[in-house]
């Protein structure tokens, strides 16, 4: 790879990066003065005092630039605040909330890239029979079903037809593997359907592209066996819009873990910001809103060096 | 031939999806439904009869008349939504096109900011400084969807202010204003077409997603993403409303999906060609 094209991604990701801190910083500055009121708590007496006090421990005193370097100065060193009720570090709060959201958001795209493969590539197989129309329908309806819906739906499904099999909450896997996988099971189902209609009706269209290139005409040419020209020839060269794909779904799949978590009791990152927002905890909604979307930048960055890997005319233009 | 007919059935049927149900949340209160907020207690989770067509929820509200009024409520908000993103994020799109230079670069990195943040966290987000409620659900989902109109307009845009039309209209002396509005705009009309319904389509996927969550409308309004959540607590008693809202929103966001498909092919003549696969 390039050391150019390299730098310039590098440099892309730092400006990306800086302008979702500033953000991220803005946010709790953007909250409307009666909610740092709110943050005393409900019984506390407000009082200018108390006011002032709680403000100089957010820090809301001093002016806009010098808060900032000091939040990112913290921020850079591991230290993003303290949870306002707990008064705990909002870093412990979150590293005790992300295995859970960690495992869900992987095994979804396992599932839901690793099964789009075959079923777009049979989807692009059935082009122009009748199967087509159903075929397509029923990849919309996979991309708008509520997942929400679909995991209350199975939870009530799994209770009548299996009632031993645990749905809801959530047990580490070093502890109970079974009783992890089963609990997980539903919830991936769940998450994972909207990302799998979307990436198998990718899939199609890539593999109809790719079919129609010269490069396809003169494997065929070649005597090429068909099995052969399809997997290797056409998938091959399909696969690289999908892996883009694939690293935005995980953007999707973060915020959709939030709406799952909370179907399926899971204590997960989600359910800790949703706890967070209900009890005005700034701190922590703003420290998870950071680490989440560093992580699904970080993603992208790595999606798109591997991205100019597989595909060197990425890394020339 | 019959390949023609199919794809216009296809769309005819997307059109009468999408018809049927916004004219439902559009005339919901003159349609003869019960009083939504009507509670009555003592005939709560009563399945499907002649009385209440799809049952009452855990307050004896009539279902029917809650999940017709949940359209208004989703419909209007998506709608707003996307409409003010549309505009604002269309004309950042646009204008970065047209002018280049700093203004584009500016802009789009911008939006390449707004872009990095996971949607329905970056809702999340605004929703944490506005407050929950319905104009916060709608506010939040604009503010997230003005990136996407502004990238998606951005290039074909670029395409059409290189072309020799547009060249040909500044050789003659038109205006910026004039050839924006008399020509660009008018070739980007199938890509914004197509685009609203996608993103309306979503658009209210992601606010039936924050009511449910409790971030978006707030009882007692009539909400198909809180029907849903309300419903989810009697599931096992009733669940006639969690089962009906949560078709109600399956319909909606689907009709948009395949109503966007379906004019994407019809307007794209680019993927009707065939492609020969085996």
């Amino acid at each position: 790879m390039p050391v150019r094209f390299l730098l310039g991604r590098l440099i892309d990701l730092g400006i990306v990066l800086f302008g979702v801190s500033i953000m991220v910083f803005l946010m709790i500055r953007l909250i409307p003065g009666d909610a740092i009121a709110i943050m005393l708590g409900a019984n506390a007496e407000v009082t200018p005092e108390r006011l002032a006090a709680l403000e100089s421990r957010l820090g809301l005193d001093q002016s806009i630039p010098v808060q900032y370097l000091e939040w990112a100065g913290n921020a850079l060193r591991g230290d993003l605040g303290t949870s306002i009720w707990t008064g705990r570090p909002v870093t412990s709060e979150i590293a005790a909330n992300v295995w859970p959201t960690l495992e869900l958001t992987l095994l979804a795209v396992l599932v839901g890239a690793g099964l789009s493969i075959p079923l777009g590539c049979f989807m692009a197989e059935a082009r122009g029979k009748a199967s087509e129309v159903a075929v397509r329908i029923g990849a919309i309806a996979g991309l708008t079903i509520p997942s929400f819906w679909l995991g209350i739906v199975l939870i009530i499904l799994f209770a009548k037809l299996f009632p031993g099999f645990s749905t809801l909450g959530y047990v580490p896997f070093t502890e109970d593997p079974w009783g992890n996988l089963q609990r997980m099971f539903l919830p991936v189902i769940a998450l994972s359907l909207p990302m799998l209609a979307n990436l198998s009706r990718l899939v199609r269209s890539a593999m109809l592209d790719a079919l129609g290139q010269d490069y396809i005409r003169t494997a065929r040419a070649k005597g090429a066996a068909q099995r052969r020209v399809l997997y290797v020839h056409a998938l091959r060269n399909a696969l690289i819009p999908f892996i883009t794909s694939v690293g935005v779904s995980i953007g999707y799949l973060l915020g959709g873990s939030i709406v799952i978590e909370q179907v399926f009791a899971i204590p997960g990152l989600g359910r800790l910001v949703l706890g967070a927002i209900s009890e005005r905890n700034y701190p922590l909604v703003q420290a998870s809103i950071l680490v989440l979307t560093t992580a699904f930048v970080l993603v992208n960055f790595a999606v798109d060096l591997l991205y100019a890997i597989i595909d060197p005319r990425v890394s020339r233009s | 031939m019959i390949d023609l007919l199919e794809r216009h059935r296809l769309t005819s049927f997307a059109i009468v999806l999408v018809t049927l149900q916004t004219g439902l949340a559009v005339f919901a209160p003159w349609l003869g439904f019960q009083d939504p907020y009507q509670q009555v207690i003592v005939d709560r989770m009563q399945g499907p009869s002649l009385n209440h067509l799809l049952g009452t929820d855990h307050l004896g509200r009539d279902v029917l008349a809650r999940i017709a009024h949940g359209y208004r409520t989703s419909l209007l908000t998506s709608t707003v939504a996307v409409g003010l993103a549309l505009m604002v994020g269309g004309s950042i799109g646009l204008l970065a096109a047209f002018y280049r230079g700093w203004f584009e670069r500016i802009a789009m990195r911008l939006m390449d900011i707004f872009f990095a943040f996971p949607i329905l966290l970056l809702a999340i987000g605004v929703i944490a400084i506005i407050g929950p409620g319905a104009y916060g659900a709608a506010a939040a989902i604009a503010i997230v969807y003005t990136p996407i109109f502004a990238r998606l307009l951005r290039g074909p845009a670029l395409v059409i202010c290189q072309s020799e039309y547009v060249l040909g209209a500044r050789a003659i002396g038109a205006s910026d204003g004039r050839i924006i509005v008399m020509h660009v705009l008018p070739n980007l009309a199938s890509i914004v077409l197509v685009q609203t319904s996608l993103l309306l389509s979503a658009a209210v996927l992601v606010e039936a997603s924050l009511s449910f969550l409790g971030l978006g409308a707030q009882p007692p309004v009539p909400s198909l993403g809180l029907a849903l959540s309300e419903g989810r607590n009697f599931m096992l008693l009733s669940p006639w409303p969690a089962a009906f809202s949560g078709l109600a929103i399956l319909f909606l966001s689907f009709g948009f999906n395949l109503l966007g498909d379906a004019l994407r092919d019809t307007l794209d003549p680019r993927l009707r060609s065939t492609v020969r696969l085996l």
